[in-house]
């Protein structure tokens, strides 16, 4: 007597559970229980559970019957000539959807050679285990698994064409790939995903060998001479948006060049790329600074008198302009209406990304890195055929992350480009290491993929022999153009007087609580206090109630706010900060009065 | 020799002086032992620390640093039920913050000579572990009739460690007044003196009963007998020094326990200092890191100078300081400066962080020296 749960409620009593839970099943597979029920039965706690709740996460398998699956030749060749679909296979119960807890009755074979006379369902393929991504990634099945979970990451951030349409599109912050090639060592995922309409990476010659220490700690080196041929090329796509807005009292923004008694004007020079109608021409090169869309808006407040006055004067300049450290070219100008009907200006900007010193790289295995130093063509290694690779990757990055399959796919892909054929790297059904080793010395090479290489700068031979071979290179969306950052004057906050915050703001770079200490810690203590004075204010201070004074420049007077004239004042010098502390003293009600006595 | 040893009595440390004298050889010329006292002189200069140098800060960074490479583990004993011991970040922080409750107090119980080589060592074990009557009882029952609490007791247990029922009853009497306590059937049955009992009061009284102390020592919950080398040694959890210390088989100069409160109560507040320098370098120590001595020492000297452990917390060390910004500084600014203009007092600026605060030189290192000038008269 096993009790039976329905969606986790209890229904009622089953005298034999097993037979109760197969009778269930076949009806399931019949088609008279819908394909998103599920039947478990947990021999521990003999109870039968029968889930239809939404929100399970169910993956589809083979039926096996009598130790045979029940996916015939018959299907799969009616599958060829689109006479089923794979919804057919489901009602037929060949395949049927297993949840978490049904999975645990089931006993699955891997491949099909593997059924047994107990086997209840056969996969059908090992590789649905995998994610999308994780499918792409080629021997998957020789790499750690954290290497795959983070080859994948690496995957869904590479630059490619991620969009056939890309040119008549709006997007924010996009790249395309300008030679995006399809990779030499794929998976059936590239076919099923008809990779080759959107690719993301190149195929590229690397050598795994240390160059002047400029590729450790995971950077690589570049070949300058592949990067003049288009290694690694993209566009960063950025648009400007700029809206009509419409006012209370029938006032609204105008798109237009900004006159001259506009409050806020900047310079002619600014505005010289607009156009008639305040918007910038096509194809203009323009800089940090550079208005993109002229554009006026109406006075803040209407209130104030003198506002009344000079009404039609005092409009706002509002241009949207390129912000500091940004340039590029126009590329497309739309201009359109909003859902409320008002004027929107579109301006897409573009920049051509050359790779640069600081761009990140990876292989499809985790093998992520940045560009440590380009190398020019003539003084990289090359090997005894005159091959010069486009990149050189670190060994140390090998051992301590087993990706195996990251050293397959080099030969894998030196055999796929010198036979000149894909090379099927299916993760669990892949073309076997012996069989590509086999083919590389049949087509005149060592048979584990090392060369003879030779110093590019003295032409002298390497010592050792080194690895190398072709594979496919992303290049990810983290390019230093988009992120360098350095500061010596520049903005301050209104409220405490001290550097902005962040690049965008052209803010300062924080000297925080522990890096004072090492300060402290050095007993650099003048250094300290220069670091500090970023805020540093002059302030006068009564010598009666030591509260700050006043000091009004225009009559060229001192005074103290509790005591009046006539007191002595003197100033000192203090951090901005401290000044509105001894302010939020006074908010508490608290009297922070400073005693002042000569330092000399 | 001696005259030259007078002559650096003021310079050197008399330590020092007798170390040389040892180890010098004899008949060595005056010239030569001269060099040697230059020499040792030298190097006892250099090894100081200059005035200035701020040592607090520097043991801060150099015990902080490591700390966040340590782990958050809690290492169990095999075998042992609930003996587990705090160690890593969470242990050095229990006795940094000077806790009086620990998480996992132990004691480390070293034996005298024959027993320190096994003589007993399971009768001892059982005679310093606490067992309460609810150790040794198989039930409690209410009889609702006369009101009377029937306790059954466990006989093998109690002859395991050598309880008697008269034993039991001595000491229920001894620890709840107002009761009269019977043998009765192999059990106890246990009555109030007073004639208008309530059930409910006989309810509370069984719950008390159930904590009656029976024998062992208080506070000792699980005890563990261990072979560490050649010697034989008690584990326990929970500590009570001062009455392990009364035992006439226990080493009392090797003795410890984890609770640096019961160091500083039974063996003093010298004792409670060495006891933090060792408990933090022994945390240290496990986890493979390398801290100088000198810089634990330091701390420990910070939080027992006083005479009365403080811990470094808002309530222990930093209340202690002079500076109404720098306590404001960390934690609770509010309740530091409300309290410090209650009492109108005055910031001298004499620290570092009230000087980073208004930005001025710090008293450290390069902004400590200043111009001493003659007045003229």
């Amino acid at each position: 007597m096993a009790e039976v749960y329905l969606n986790s409620k209890f229904v009622g009593y089953a005298d034999d559970p097993r037979e109760y839970v197969r009778k269930l099943r076949e009806t399931r597979r019949a088609g008279a229980l819908g394909q998103s029920v599920s039947v478990a039965y947990d021999p521990r706690a003999d109870r039968v559970e029968v889930e239809a709740a939404r929100g399970r996460a169910q993956r589809p398998l083979i039926v096996v019957k009598d130790g045979k699956p029940l996916l015939a030749e018959r299907h799969i060749r009616q599958l060829e000539k689109n006479e089923i679909s794979w919804s057919d296979l489901v009602k037929e119960g060949v395949v049927e959807y297993l949840d978490a807890a049904e999975e645990e009755n089931a006993t699955v074979a891997f491949f099909e050679n593997e059924v047994a006379a107990e086997t209840t369902h056969l996969e059908i393929m090992p590789l649905d285990i995998l994610g999308y991504c994780t499918s792409l990634v080629p021997y998957g099945n020789f790499n750690q698994s954290t290497r795959l979970n983070a080859g994948s990451k690496n995957q869904k951030q590479a630059l490619g064409l991620y969009a056939a349409n890309y040119a008549v599109r709006m997007d924010m912050d996009v790249n395309v790939m300008h030679h995006a090639q399809k990779p030499i060592v794929e998976t059936i995922m590239h076919d099923i995903c008809n990779y080759d309409s959107h690719p993301a990476g190149q195929n590229v010659v690397i050598a795994i060998m240390s160059y002047k220490g400029y590729n450790m700690e995971d950077s690589i080196i570049l070949n300058g001479g592949s990067i003049q041929r288009g290694f690694g090329r993209s566009t960063y796509y950025r648009p400007a948006i700029a809206e009509e807005l419409r006012y209370s009292g029938g006032l609204m923004d105008e798109v237009c060049i900004p006159d001259k008694e506009v409050k806020g004007y900047k310079s002619e020079k600014d505005y010289r790329y607009l156009e008639e109608d305040g918007i910038i021409s096509q194809e203009a090169k323009v800089k940090e600074g550079d208005v993109i869309i002229g554009k006026t808006s109406p006075p803040r407040f209407l209130s104030s008198m003198e506002d009344y006055n000079l009404a039609t004067s005092t409009r706002r300049e509002s241009s949207i302009g390129l912000k500091h450290g940004e340039e590029g070219i126009v590329d497309f100008v739309l201009i359109t209406e909003n859902e409320e009907g008002n004027k929107l200006v579109q301006v897409r900007l573009r920049d051509q990304r050359i790779p640069e010193i600081g761009d990140k790289f990876t292989s499809r295995h985790g093998q992520k890195g940045v560009a440590g130093l380009i190398v020019p063509q003539a003084d990289m290694p090359f090997s005894a055929s005159g091959i010069v690779p486009d990149i050189i990757f670190s060994p140390h990055g090998i051992p301590s992350r087993m990706t195996i399959a990251h050293l397959i796919e080099m030969l894998g892909g030196k055999v796929g480009s010198l036979s000149g054929r894909y090379i099927n790297g299916t993760t669990f059904d892949a073309e076997p290491e012996e069989k590509l080793r086999k083919e590389l010395q049949s087509l005149g090479f060592r048979e584990n993929g090392v060369e003879t290489m030779y110093n590019g700068q003295t032409g002298e031979e390497y010592q050792a022999k080194i690895y190398i071979g072709n594979m496919y290179y992303l290049k990810l969306k983290h390019m230093v153009a988009n992120k360098i950052h350095s500061r010596a004057r520049g903005p301050i906050q209104l409220l405490t007087r001290q550097p902005t915050e962040g690049r965008a703001k052209e803010g300062g770079l924080r000297l925080g609580e522990m890096e004072k200490d090492t300060f402290i810690a050095h007993g650099a203590s003048l250094l300290l206090k220069e670091r500090f004075d970023s805020d540093k204010t002059v302030v006068p201070v009564c010598e009666g109630c030591g509260i700050i004074a006043i000091k009004d420049d225009h009559k060229n007077r001192t005074y103290c706010p509790v005591c009046g004239d006539g007191v002595e004042v003197n100033f000192i010098e203090v951090s901005y900060a401290f000044k509105l502390m001894l302010d939020e003293f006074k908010s508490l009600g608290l009297y922070p009065k400073l005693e002042l006595t000569s330092k000399y | 020799m001696e005259t030259i040893a007078k002559e650096y009595a003021d310079k050197l440390p008399k330590k020092l002086i007798d170390e040389i004298n040892e180890h010098l050889p004899k008949g060595a010329s005056q010239a030569k032992i001269r060099k040697v006292f230059e020499a040792v002189q030298k190097e006892y200069e250099s090894a100081k620390i200059s005035p200035g140098e701020c040592v607090g800060l520097i043991a801060a960074e150099s015990i902080g640093e490591p700390g966040t490479q340590m782990t958050l583990n809690t290492f169990h004993f095999a075998g042992v039920a609930e003996m587990n011991v705090t160690v890593g970040l969470p242990r050095i922080i229990e006795i940094l913050d000077g806790r009086k409750e620990l998480k996992n107090s132990m004691m480390e119980i070293y034996l005298k000579k024959p027993y320190s080589e096994g003589k007993n060592l399971k009768e001892l074990a059982l005679q310093i572990k606490e067992t309460t009557l609810s150790h040794i009882a198989t039930e409690f029952t209410i009889n609702i009739a006369d009101l009377t609490i029937e306790v059954g007791l466990d006989k093998q247990k109690m002859k395991d460690l050598g309880i008697t029922p008269a034993m039991v009853i001595a000491s229920i009497t001894k620890q709840v007044k107002g009761f009269n306590v019977k043998e009765k059937d192999g059990g106890i049955s246990v009555k109030t003196k007073s004639k208008d009992e309530s059930l409910n009061e006989a309810y509370k009284a069984k719950e008390r009963l159930k904590d009656i102390h029976v024998k062992g020592i208080l506070g000792i919950r699980q005890v563990l007998p261990l072979k560490r080398g050649d010697e034989y040694l008690i584990i326990t959890a929970g500590s009570n020094l001062g009455d392990v210390l009364q035992l006439e088989q226990v080493d009392a100069h090797r003795t410890t326990t984890s609770d640096i409160y019961e160091i500083q109560n039974v063996l003093g507040i010298e004792a409670a200092r060495q006891a933090i320098i060792n408990e933090v370098a022994k945390v240290i120590d496990s986890q493979g890191l390398n801290v100088d001595i000198r810089h634990i020492m330091l701390v420990a000297d910070g939080m027992t100078v006083s005479g009365e452990m403080r811990g470094i917390t808002r309530y222990g060390v930093v209340s202690e300081k002079s500076s109404v910004l720098a306590r404001a500084s960390f934690e609770t600014p509010i309740k530091h400066l409300i309290n410090a203009a209650l009492t109108g007092e005055v910031d001298r600026l004499t620290s570092v962080v009230e000087n980073v605060m208004i930005n001025q030189p710090v008293p450290i290192g390069t902004g400590l020296p200043g111009l001493v000038s003659k007045q003229k008269k």
